[in-house]
C-alpha cells in the first residue's frame, strides 16, 4: 500500500518536472504547445545515447539532457514558435501536432521504434525498506531530485526579481509590457528553461516511463490533465495536480486495472466542465 | 428546418425573372446564388466516379478516401462552419464503426439485421445520440477547453471500447463483420467493387444533405455564429441550440463514416477511435481547406495519395513529411488546397465580385 503511494508520488513528481514548462508557457503566452513531450523525448534519448552507446556516467547525462533540450527549445522558439503567438489555438495545436509527428519519425529513423532501456548505475537500482514499505532506490532518487527542483522553482518564482516579472507577465501581459518588463525575453527564457526541465524529466524518467518514439503522443494527454486540473497560473497548482495524478494513475492501475485510464480521463473532463480554470487556481483571471 | 426551407424556396420562384438590384442584395438571393451547382462540382463527382475505371486495382483505397473525406466533412461542419474546434471526432467515428459492426454480427450476415443501410442508420443514430449528450460539454469554456474536452471524450470512448471485451472484442476488435448484400443486390467482394460504389453513393448522398444544410438559412446562421457569437446572440439567434444541433449532426455523420469503414473492410478495432484518427481527420480537413464543402474530400484525396506515394519511398517515416506539411501549412498557407487554388485563380482571373467560387 505504502509502496504504491510512494511510486505514485515519484511518478507524479516526474510528471510535474515534465509538465511545468508547458504550464508556464501556456499561462504566459496563451500558447498551446502539444509538442512539449518532444523535448522530454529529446532529453530521454540523449541519456540513452550517452549512457548506452558512449558509456558516459549517469550524472553527466542529467545536466546534458537539460542543456540540450533547453537549447533545442530556445532555437525552435526563436525560429518557429515565435510566428504563432498571435494565431488561433487551432493553428497552434495543428502546428505542434506536426512537430510531434516529425519528432516521432526522426527518432524512429535514428533510433528505431523499439523501446529503449537505460541501465542504471547499480547503486541506484534495487529496493530498500522504509517504514515497512519496499521502496525503489531510484524512485527515492527521483523524488529527491524533483523535490529539490520544485522547491527551487517555487523560490525563483516567489522570491527573485525575475520571478516577480514572470508572475506579472502571466497575470497580465499587456500591463506588464507597459511597465517596461520585456515579456518577450522572459518568455524566450521561460520557454527554454521549461523545455530543459522537460528534457531533464525525460532523462530521469527514461527508465520509469517507456522511452519510445510514441512518447510525446502518449504523455501529451497526461500533461494536458495536469494543466486542466492544476491551472496555468501558478506552479503549486500543477505540482499538486501532478502528484494527485501520479497517485491516482499508479493506484488505479494497481487496484482496479479493469477501468485503468478511464478514471483519470473522466476526472479531467469533469474538472474542465465545472472548473475550467483548474482546481487550484487563486480565484478567477479576468 | 421547415422554416428555412420555406424561406429559401420563396425566391426560387422569383429567380425565373432577372433579379432586381434590390433582390440581388437580399440574403436569400445570395443563398440561392451560392447554392447553384458549378461546373467544377460536376467535374469533381464525375472524376470520383471515373476513378473506378482509371484505378481498378485500388478500389479499396478509393473507398477509404471517400470515407475519410466524409469524416473530414463532418469535422468541417463544426469547425469550418460553426467555429467549434474539436480533437475528438474519432470518438464518433469509432462509435459508428462498432455500432454498425455489432449490428451486422447480431444479424449473422443475414438480411434484416445485417442490412448495411440499416447498419449505417443505426451507426448514425447512436453516434448522434452520444454527440448530442456530449455537445453540452463543448458549449462551455474557451477553445483550449474544448480541445481538451473533446480529446478527453475520445479517450474515454477508446478506453471503453478496449475494456468491454465481451461486447467489443477488446483490443482484437470485431473481425469478420459480414453484411448482407447492399439493397439485397450485391454483397461486399474481395476486390471492393461493391465497397467502391457503396461508399461513393453514401458519401455523395450525405454530401448533398450537407450542401443543402449549408445553403439554408440555418447554415447562414452558423456562419454568423462563427463570425461573432455575441452579436449573433444579440440579434436573437439561439446560439447554443444551433451549436448543439450542428454538433449532433456532425457526430452522426462521423458515425456513418465509421460504419461505412467497418462494413467495407469487415473489421472494427479500437484504433478507429484513437487519437491519431481524430488528428488525421483534422489534418485532412486542414489540407483540403476548412470552411469549404469540398475541403474534406479534396484533403482526403491529397492525404491518401501522399501517404501512398511517400509510403512507397519511405515506408516507415512518411509521418515526418505529414508533420512537415502540417507545419508549413500552418505557417504559410491559409485555407489548404482550396485556399491555394483560389489564390491562383484570383491571380489569373482578377475579379471584383465576391462570389467566392470554392466557397460551398
Amino acid at each position: 500500500m505504502l509502496t504504491i503511494l510512494f511510486d505514485g508520488v515519484a511518478y507524479g513528481m516526474l510528471l510535474f518536472i515534465l509538465a511545468v514548462g508547458l504550464c508556464v508557457t501556456l499561462g504566459l503566452m496563451n500558447f498551446v504547445n502539444l509538442a512539449h513531450g518532444a523535448f522530454a523525448m529529446a532529453g530521454g534519448y540523449l541519456t540513452v545515447i550517452m549512457m548506452n552507446r558512449m558509456g558516459i556516467s549517469f550524472w553527466w547525462c542529467l545536466p546534458a539532457a537539460f542543456i540540450f533540450s533547453a537549447l533545442l527549445g530556445a532555437f525552435l522558439e526563436r525560429t518557429l514558435y515565435r510566428r504563432l503567438y498571435d494565431k488561433t489555438h487551432l493553428d497552434q495545436v495543428l502546428f505542434s501536432i506536426g512537430l510531434i509527428f516529425m519528432s516521432m519519425a526522426t527518432v524512429d529513423y535514428f533510433m528505431g521504434a523499439t523501446q529503449q532501456i537505460v541501465n542504471l548505475p547499480p547503486y541506484l537500482s534495487g529496493r530498500i525498506e522504509i517504514l515497512g514499505a519496499q521502496v525503489g532506490v531510484y524512485r527515492l532518487f527521483v523524488i529527491a531530485v524533483c523535490g529539490v527542483l520544485a522547491i527551487g522553482l517555487q523560490f525563483i518564482i516567489a522570491r527573485t526579481r525575475f520571478g516577480s516579472q514572470l508572475r506579472a507577465s502571466v497575470d497580465d501581459g499587456r500591463v506588464a509590457r507597459g511597465l517596461g518588463i520585456d515579456v518577450t525575453r522572459i518568455f524566450s527564457l521561460t520557454f527554454a528553461v521549461g523545455s530543459g526541465l522537460a528534457g531533464l524529466g525525460g532523462a530521469l524518467g527514461a527508465s520509469i516511463l517507456s522511452m519510445d518514439p510514441f512518447f510525446p503522443l502518449k504523455y501529451m494527454i497526461y500533461f494536458l490533465i495536469v494543466i486542466a486540473v492544476g491551472g496555468a497560473t501558478t506552479i503549486t497548482g500543477p505540482f499538486f495536480a501532478s502528484i494527485l495524478l501520479g497517485i491516482a494513475d499508479v493506484g488505479g492501475k494497481y487496484f482496479v486495472p479493469v477501468i485503468g485510464g478511464f478514471i483519470i480521463y473522466t476526472i479531467m473532463v469533469a474538472v474542465l466542465i465545472f472548473r475550467p480554470e483548474g482546481l487550484f487556481t487563486r480565484g478567477k483571471r479576468k | 428546418m421547415s422554416v428555412a426551407d420555406k424561406d429559401a424556396a420563396a425566391p426560387a420562384v422569383a429567380s425565373t425573372s432577372p433579379p432586381t438590384p434590390a433582390a440581388e442584395q437580399s440574403p436569400s438571393w445570395r443563398l440561392l446564388l451560392d447554392a447553384k451547382w458549378r461546373w467544377y462540382e460536376f467535374a469533381f463527382w464525375l472524376c470520383a466516379a471515373a476513378s473506378f475505371w482509371v484505378f481498378p486495382k485500388k478500389l479499396m483505397l478509393l473507398s477509404e478516401i471517400f470515407i475519410l473525406g466524409l469524416l473530414a466533412l463532418s469535422i468541417d461542419l463544426v469547425l469550418g462552419f460553426a467555429g467549434l474546434v474539436t480533437l475528438g471526432q474519432g470518438a464518433f467515428f469509432g462509435i459508428g464503426a462498432y455500432a454498425a459492426g455489432l449490428m451486422a454480427q447480431a444479424g449473422m450476415g443475414a438480411f434484416p439485421l445485417s442490412d448495411p443501410l440499416l447498419g449505417l442508420l443505426v451507426a448514425g443514430l447512436v453516434a448522434g445520440l452520444v454527440g448530442f449528450a456530449t455537445s453540452f460539454l463543448v458549449l462551455r469554456g474557451s477553445d483550449l477547453t474544448r480541445l481538451m474536452v473533446t480529446l478527453g471524450v475520445a479517450l474515454i470512448v477508446e478506453e471503453l471500447i478496449v475494456k468491454f471485451k465481451d461486447i467489443t472484442g477488446g483490443s482484437d476488435g470485431l473481425q469478420g463483420v459480414l453484411s448482407s448484400p447492399v439493397l439485397g443486390l450485391r454483397s461486399f467482394d474481395l476486390y471492393g467493387y461493391t465497397a467502391f460504389w457503396y461508399s461513393l453513393s453514401v458519401t455523395f448522398v450525405i454530401f448533398l444533405l450537407c450542401r443543402r444544410l449549408i445553403h439554408s438559412n440555418y447554415g447562414l446562421s452558423r456562419l454568423a455564429i462563427k463570425g461573432n457569437p455575441l452579436r449573433a446572440r444579440a440579434i436573437g439567434m439561439p446560439v447554443n441550440a444551433r451549436l448543439v444541433s450542428i454538433y449532433t449532426i456532425s457526430a452522426a455523420i462521423a458515425g456513418i463514416s465509421g460504419g461505412l469503414l467497418t462494413q467495407t473492410t469487415q473489421f472494427a478495432s479500437p484504433d478507429m477511435a484513437a487519437f491519431h484518427r481524430s488528428a488525421d481527420a483534422l489534418l485532412i480537413l486542414i489540407f483540403g481547406g476548412a470552411g469549404y464543402l469540398y475541403g474534406g474530400l479534396l484533403g482526403a484525396v491529397a492525404f491518401r495519395v501522399m501517404q501512398d506515394f511517400l509510403g512507397n519511398i519511405t515506408p516507415q517515416y512518411w509521418l515526418f513529411y505529414v508533420g512537415l506539411v502540417l507545419v508549413l501549412l500552418v505557417l504559410f498557407v491559409r485555407g489548404g488546397i482550396i485556399g491555394l487554388m483560389m489564390v491562383v485563380r484570383d491571380k489569373i482571373f482578377p475579379r471584383d465580385d465576391k462570389d467566392a467560387g470554392g466557397r460551398p
